[in-house]
């Protein structure tokens, strides 16, 4: 009664979003696969330099294309897009992994004994599942360098905030639904703080500016707060915190 | 060098090019003028490139002191009364400010942004090939944040060319247009059409990263959570309490609430300079014909520097009175420009 289905590899959707921009869609929903192809058709486009072409934006689930309308227009575009999502995906170059520090608990995160007492568990469980995640970025999006990741554990999902915060920390690592991530910049968040890392993942001055790109494995372990406050300022003064391997 | 002072200004206000796109994969949004017409028309009219760093003025008013020599500038975008020491200044029309003159701007009457060219153009340390403003990165030149008085810009010394004005087309008229999608599936055909005959209203909560409308409720058909995917300019979302939003230049690169529509790039500036209150409507047009004002936008931006008159000529807009079906076929006998036939290709 093992009767296998073909690897479903439906062509994706072109959603118009305006005049100068087409969204190729893969999945309404969050879903690896689909965020695989995203990946891919997002490098696959890169390399044709099809003319007209401004920039790229790859999300869970969808490619959005920015163009010149002057230069190309919606159907040929369009046409192209798909004949590129519809290539065989090339093996994917080796990833790049971040290793990365977080103070878990305490100021750094506020919302982890809440998450604990949720889930029935303590905080260190938490942390000890939370840093045994392997997580890829599968956007960055919002606000400059907001990594969101896929990958985390089924049993650390849960859902929003009912009411979100105006306000949270540079450097938050949070929860919220099936996703976490690192949000560089301070700002609004519906999600549950858990810790903070003095790793910036965006910052002007520095070379490079951007840290992580979207395809990036990344995986975190937990600092005391003295050790946060320390590579803080480290950071702070343009040093690269975050440990970079390829695997 | 001379040096343009910020001797008083109102919140709201910038530098401001036409952006940096490029980087909205990492999440930094392109930014820009509100208005990229006027942004053009302004900086056209003191001889710099269309997109050049300008100062981009909030509905307040404002004024600029010349120090250390004489600065050429332009004004733009919503009308306003300008004078200097008394002495009305004309909008879209150049003007040499001496040694010590203050350029004195009132609220804007009508719209909501202004565009401040200097002749020479802002200068300031690009970061990703623009000097705009984008405060919550905290990125700009020569100030990453809104401007306040005292600021200052060390600017070209005027070059005493002759002053300019400039001949625009008639503003287009209606409704703002936009085409449907990416998201309109999530909405149901009878709140397609309540968003499509309402009149809407900006909320005075608006800013640069979007517009807040104020009018009927529209319902989503399978709630307003989507998984986030990218943003454009003039992407209008619509959150649960359904009340739409327009995303204007500093907007988010990616969000999650579902989009009914997207406002054609040619409307977006006509957009952004809708005074808060006004009543207005969106149409829906198809891609083509969007692709198509695309391109004629685009166009009028290019021919900019054919519009261009000698200041001193009579003000007489010839495709206004023709459009008021005054002048008949008649022509500016002043500007030799008008009366000469031009050849048949």
């Amino acid at each position: 009664m093992a009767a296998t289905l073909a690897p479903t590899l439906a062509p994706p959707r072109l959603l118009p979003s305006g005049d100068s921009a087409v969204t190729v869609e893969f999945s309404r929903t969050i879903d690896d696969a689909a965020n695989q192809r995203v990946l891919a058709l997002d490098r696959a486009l890169t390399e044709s330099g099809i003319e007209g072409v401004i920039e790229a934006v790859p999300t869970y689930r969808s490619l959005l294309v920015h163009y010149d309308p002057g230069r190309i227009g919606f159907d040929a575009l369009g046409d192209k897009l798909l004949a590129l999502a519809s290539q065989p995906q090339p093996p994917t170059a080796k990833a790049r992994r971040w290793r990365i520090p977080v103070a878990y608990g305490g100021e750094h995160g506020i919302d982890l004994e809440d998450v604990a007492k949720t889930l029935n568990t303590t905080p260190d469980d938490i942390v000890a599942r939370h840093v045994a995640g392997d997580y890829r970025v599968a956007m960055i999006g919002f606000t400059p360098g907001w990594s969101y990741l896929s990958g985390l554990e089924k049993s650390l999902h849960m859902s929003r905030r009912q009411n979100p915060r105006l306000l949270t920390p540079a450097g938050t690592i949070a929860i919220g639904g099936v996703q976490t991530g690192v949000q560089c910049l301070a700002g609004p968040s519906g999600w549950h703080l858990l810790g903070r890392t003095p790793v910036r993942t965006y910052q002007l001055h520095r070379n490079p500016t951007f840290l992580t790109e979207p395809g990036d494995r990344v995986t975190f372990f937990a600092v005391d707060h003295k050790t946060f406050a320390e590579q803080d300022r480290a950071a702070e003064a343009g040093k690269i915190i975050a440990e970079l391997t390829e695997s | 060098m001379s040096r343009l002072i910020v001797a008083s200004i109102g919140p709201a206000s910038s530098v401001q090019d036409g952006g940096r796109p490029g980087s909205q994969r990492y999440g930094l949004t392109p930014s820009g003028a509100m208005d990229r017409l006027a942004l053009a028309t302004a900086n056209c009219l003191v001889g710099n490139e269309l997109f050049a760093a300008v100062v981009e003025i909030g509905p307040f008013g404002a004024s600029f002191t010349a120090r250390d020599g004489a600065v050429r500038v332009a004004i733009a975008g919503a009308p306003r009364n300008a004078d200097i020491a008394g002495k009305p200044v004309a909008n879209e029309t150049s003007v040499t400010l001496r040694d010590g003159e203050t350029l004195t701007l009132g609220f804007a009457r009508g719209g909501a942004f202004s565009y401040l060219a200097i002749e020479g153009a802002i200068r300031g340390e690009p970061v990703f090939g623009s000097l705009a403003v984008n405060a919550r990165a905290g990125l700009g030149s020569p100030y990453p944040r809104p401007l306040q008085a005292g600021d200052e810009f060390s600017v070209a010394a005027a070059t005493g060319g002759p002053e300019q004005r400039i001949e625009l087309p008639k503003p287009p008229s209606g409704p703002i247009r936009v085409v449907l999608g990416p998201q309109d599936d999530e909405f149901d055909d009878a709140n397609k059409t309540l968003f499509l005959s309402s009149d809407w209203k900006i909320s005075a909560t608006s800013d640069r990263m979007g517009y807040r409308l104020e009018g009927p409720v529209i319902k989503h058909l399978h709630g307003h959570n989507i998984v986030s995917d990218g943003t454009v300019n003039g992407s209008i979302q619509v959150p649960g309490n359904g009340a739409p939003i327009v995303l204007m230049m500093d907007r988010g690169t990616s969000g999650g609430y579902p989009k009914i529509a997207t406002v054609i790039s040619a409307d977006l500036g006509r957009l952004a300079q809708t005074s808060a209150g006004t009543a207005f409507r969106f149409t829906a047009i198809s891609m083509a014909e969007a692709q198509d004002e695309a391109r004629k936008f685009a166009q009028l931006l290019r021919g900019l520097p054919d519009r261009l008159r000698a200041a001193d000529t009579v003000e007489l807009n010839i495709e206004a009175l023709h459009d008021a079906n005054v002048a008949g076929h008649a022509v500016n006998a002043v500007d030799a420009a008008t009366w000469q036939t031009p050849a048949e290709p």
